[in-house]
């Protein structure tokens, strides 16, 4: 019998030499007598001593202290991830044991609190973005993406899927993971210099009888809108290929929904509903689609269905539509997408319950304003031109630095660190990522920022740009 | 013990909206920025703008508490009580982890901030990949994968791409599977592009050799297996699995989701495996939220490290550094760095243990098996297929078949009678070369009082099966609700997804 005791270790002393008397042996050793004795690790694993949970608590506290964070509001980093305002009874509810350590609702009868939640994500989520089908989460907007190009192939059995050129470098590179094994070929649809959006003549010139789907976002990585929807739907459906839509859930108080543009499948972020930004993840992968049995045959990832008990007509809720899915067609499943992120969907749907139609709106409406502010501010500074793009924003714009023939400006990265020795993270890099735009980066502005706030940051990139420190 | 699952018959979100009502606050931007753009709708064009408004339901804030609140009192949990599903390590999710979370130096950590503003939480993750990869005797770890199918993507595509380098991509297609591996397998080398050939288990439950040879060929990528495997018996004939499948030039593929039983113990990377993904939501305790978020993080031998998905976190000497520059990458998988408050967790886990507790978690996480194990087999109707006398590792399945026949109660319906009881129930009906299975893994969270409440269960529901097989037809009645009509929810008359289609095929009829 072993001596070690550990507070997460129910089984010791008497139960334990109970339990080995059971099975007639005396050494939990012998339960591993059958492994080839060369294969039986010789040492101890390379692992520190374990902590007390108060030591652990604050190793890792200490540890995190050594990164810099910007006080509140003076980070305007967005890109995939965006700062918002989570109301407090989100974390409460989400918290609870309940919901927090279930596995997946296999068993429908003792699981209906998460299920019924699931679907209210996904009625909620079917609301705001007009269409009738959301599954249960993927992962991210990046691998959502992945997804929807595969199933766009898989329904058109074409192989060459467009997106737009400003497009999130990550979202691109999963995408690239996702599509490169089943020989779909990722083409860019190039974009009006001056406003950012579309080139729909390029479009045109690119679709033809490959064409599986086309994506678009809106609003896109620069954060500009596409407005001429209608008609770039049509142009894609007459060419026989699917229409996916990627959004910022959060915008949809404010703009229409792609349901309404007769979007076929909608994707998204859900972070902004609710989740914290953790450095990038957990995150919320948005999958919706029309009710049409073509598409629904191929959705990728778990859906939770509306049904009744089998003797009588009580309302409950299971997991169906599975043929498609992994634990039953293996090979043939339209995904292996198995854990999902179920509890920042679940997060997502107490955010929208909360905001309810009016505070989803009124978030947008918010959002609208104190960006059209830190726009006109930024564009009031000398030498930086913005926003970037001449065209509708939602909460993120480009900024860049004006090229004068005499002087020689310093570049984006140098304004960056010099805002940032000021406590304010003012915009993502585009240098590197989209070089052909200049010195530029990426501002966003949500309902979290004050006029105080984005007046710093106009005075950051106006003492940077004049060199002072 | 009498349960009583709650019953609230709690309605939809939407059928408690009253108009008007509000659960929200927000702040008012200032007056100058109102009076800037006093219709903010008007920045976007009239086509774009949203005409009507979401049919969002309209409560107060205590009403959703109270709705929410609701719904999770009919939802079983970890913190209950035994959660048995095989292969998904069901354990205590230490509540130390949510605090640690929340740590605003993480919590409002953005990943595009230079890397120098994140020194803390990078030398957390270059960490927790040594750890990871000490654990499983792997070289070199990526934090990327989401989840555990994930993970397996990306070690099916390091595959791939190595193949791809060596120039024999075209010609090995295939990618071997045993007949009772993850159903997650056979989808992940799909995904990846490759056709799977499934190899049978012989009659001792573990992969049939002779099979396996005659299965590899020139055209062999690679052989996806876990070790122990689904029934829980370890795969003794490792040694020359990995013999064959390397002599074929084929690269082998570990399932991490079986890693409980391993800590401290054996290693996959020991025992011929080259690529291995980690669930951390399993063996590493983070809670599995109902479904997710997961981490997958995957791991290789040194030959493979050129492969691994990007950023890797790196140590320069003096400073942690995302590494993305490595031009043989399978790419990223994520958007950002993986689910890295998952990671967080399983970090502080890991140093909450130490190697002697791993240790011993794994012990413990065998002996309950193995307990389950022995009393499950005297009680009637109920049977251990394959390899008698072999000691299981971390799950046990047991067959339902004895009952099925003798009594019409099958390996379902034990089920739901569990549920009935307060407990659980195992996965069932897998793996499939098991006729009425029940797969049980326990865990090392239990205690025997908890795991005997199960046997006494099974007890109970084996006498009940054999004196009034109807009861056991009907359970379960203590849940929140009895059976669901499965046909009904996925029939295309029926089907509702969402409120949306419910209030449209009210609006048909």
């Amino acid at each position: 019998m072993s001596k070690f005791r550990h507070s997460f270790l129910p089984t010791v002393g008497v139960q334990e030499k109970e339990m080995l008397t059971a099975l007639g042996i005396k050494d939990i050793d012998e339960l591993f007598s059958d492994i080839p004795s060369k294969f039986l690790l010789k040492r101890r694993l390379k692992i520190p001593n374990g902590l007390s949970e108060s030591e652990v608590c604050e190793k890792v506290s200490h540890s995190l202290a050594q990164n810099w964070t910007p006080r509140k509001g003076m980070s305007f980093l967005g890109g995939g991830v965006w700062p918002h305002i989570i109301p407090e009874a989100i974390k409460n509810i989400v918290n609870r044991t309940e919901f927090l350590t279930a596995y997946t609702p296999y068993q429908a009868e003792i699981s209906q609190g998460m299920l019924q939640a699931l679907f209210e994500y996904q009625s909620l989520m079917a609301e705001l973005i007009e269409l009738p089908i959301v599954n249960a989460s993927m992962y991210d907007w990046a691998s959502a993406l992945g997804e929807a190009a595969l199933l766009t192939s898989r329904i058109t059995t074409r192989d060459s899927f467009l997106i737009p050129h400003l497009i999130s470098p990550s979202r691109r590179a999963v995408l690239q993971t996702y599509t490169q094994p089943a020989g779909v070929k990722v083409l860019d649809i190039g974009y009006n210099r001056r406003t950012g959006q579309l080139n729909v003549e390029h479009l045109k010139e690119l679709l033809d009888t490959k064409t599986a789907g086309v994506y678009f976002e809106n609003p896109g990585y620069m954060g500009v809108l596409q407005d001429d929807v209608d008609a770039i739907v049509d142009i894609v459906h007459d060419a026989g290929a699917l229409v996916v839509v990627g959004i910022d859930p959060i915008s949809l108080g404010v703009i229409r929904p792609p349901g309404d543009y007769d979007a076929d499948i909608v994707i998204g972020e859900g972070q902004p509903l609710g989740s914290p930004m953790n450095m990038g993840g957990p995150l919320l992968g948005i999958f919706a689609s029309k009710d049409e049995r073509k598409i629904l045959r191929q959705l990728p990832g778990r859906i939770i269905g509306l049904t009744s008990t089998q003797e009588g007509d009580e309302r409950g809720f299971v997991m169906t539509i599975q043929a498609r899915e992994q634990h039953i067609r293996r090979e043939k499943a339209t995904s292996n997408i198995c854990s999902n992120q179920a509890h920042s969907a679940i997060t997502a749907a107490v955010y929208l319950s909360l905001l309810g139609p009016h505070g989803i709106t009124e978030v947008g409406e918010k959002i609208l304003q104190l960006r059209h502010y830190a726009e006109e501010q930024l564009h009031a500074v000398d030498g930086l031109k913005a926003p970037l793009f001449e065209a509708p924003h939602f909460k993120e714009f480009g900024v860049s630095i004006e090229k004068e023939q005499e002087s020689t400006p310093p570049t984006i990265r140098d304004v960056l660190a010099r805002i940032q020795e000021c406590g304010i993270l003012a915009g993502i890099p585009l240098d590197q990522s989209f070089p052909e735009l200049g010195e530029a980066a990426l501002v966003c502005v949500t309902e979290t920022h004050t006029q105080e706030e984005i007046d710093k940051l106009s005075v950051g990139f106006q003492q940077a740009l004049e060199g002072k420190p | 013990m009498k349960f009583r699952q709650a019953k609230w018959n709690e309605p939809l979100i939407f059928e408690r909206s009253r108009e008007g009502a509000i659960g929200y606050s927000l702040p008012d931007p200032s007056k100058t920025i109102k009076k800037l753009l006093p219709n903010p709708l008007s920045t976007i064009p009239k086509n774009l703008r949203r005409k009507v408004q979401p049919s969002l339901p309209e409560l107060s804030e205590p009403e959703v508490v109270q709705h929410f609140t609701r719904l999770s009192q009919m939802n079983y949990s970890i913190d209950l009580g035994l959660y048995p599903l095989g292969s998904c390590t069901m354990k205590y999710n230490p509540p130390m982890n949510e605090e640690i979370i929340k740590d605003p130096n993480f919590a409002q950590a953005h990943p595009h901030q230079d890397c120098t503003t994140l020194q803390g939480i990078l030398k957390i993750l270059f960490e927790l990949q040594q750890w990871l990869s000490e654990i499983t005797g792997m070289d070199q770890h990526s934090l990327q994968p989401a989840a555990g199918a994930q993970g397996e993507l990306a070690g099916v595509l390091i595959i791939r791409a190595f193949h791809a380098d060596q120039g024999e991509l075209e010609i090995r297609r295939q990618i071997i599977v045993p007949d009772s591996a993850h159903g997650t397998n056979p989808a992940s080398a799909a995904m990846a592009g490759f056709d799977v050939v499934v190899v049978p288990s012989n009659k001792l439950g573990q992969i049939d050799i002779q099979a396996l040879e005659s299965a590899v060929s020139n055209q062999t990528a690679g052989l996806m297996l876990t070790n122990p495997n689904t029934l829980g018996l370890f795969e003794q004939e490792i040694e020359t699995i990995a013999s064959i499948v390397h002599k074929a030039g084929g690269l082998l593929y570990y399932d991490g989701a079986n890693l409980n039983a391993n800590l401290g113990r054996v290693r996959p990377g020991d025992m011929g495996f080259d690529i291995i993904h980690t669930n951390l939501h399993k063996t590493f305790a983070t809670p599995h939220g109902g479904g997710g978020p997961g981490a997958g993080p995957v791991g290789v031998k040194q030959r493979l490290a050129e492969y691994l998905p990007v950023p890797v976190i790196s140590f320069d000497g003096t400073q942690y550094y995302t590494d993305n520059t490595r031009p043989k990458s399978i790419g990223r998988l994520h958007g950002f760095h993986g689910n890295a408050a998952v990671l967080l967790k399983s970090y502080a886990y890991i140093i909450r243990m130490g190697w002697e507790g791993l240790h011993a978690v794994s012990n413990h996480a065998v002996l309950n098996a193995n307990y389950l194990m022995k009393k499950i087999e005297s009680i009637k109707g109920f049977s251990i297929p394959f390899a008698p006398g072999v000691w299981r590792k971390h799950e046990v399945v047991v067959s339902a078949n004895p009952l099925e026949r003798d009594t019409g109660v099958n390996a379902r319906d034990v089920a739901k009678a569990l549920l009935d009881r307060g407990l659980h129930a195992p996965t069932f009906y897998f793996p499939s070369i098991v006729e009425e299975a029940l797969m049980i893994e326990p865990t090392e969270t239990f205690s025997k009082a908890e795991l005997d409440r199960f046997i006494k269960a099974l007890t109970e529901i084996s006498e009940q099966a054999y004196s009034d097989p109807n009861l056991v037809h009907r359970a379960p009645q203590n849940t929140a609700i009895t059976r669901l009509d499965e046909v009904k929810a996925a029939h295309p008359r029926t089907m509702t997804l969402s409120w949306r289609m419910l209030q449209q095929r009210d609006q048909e009829i």
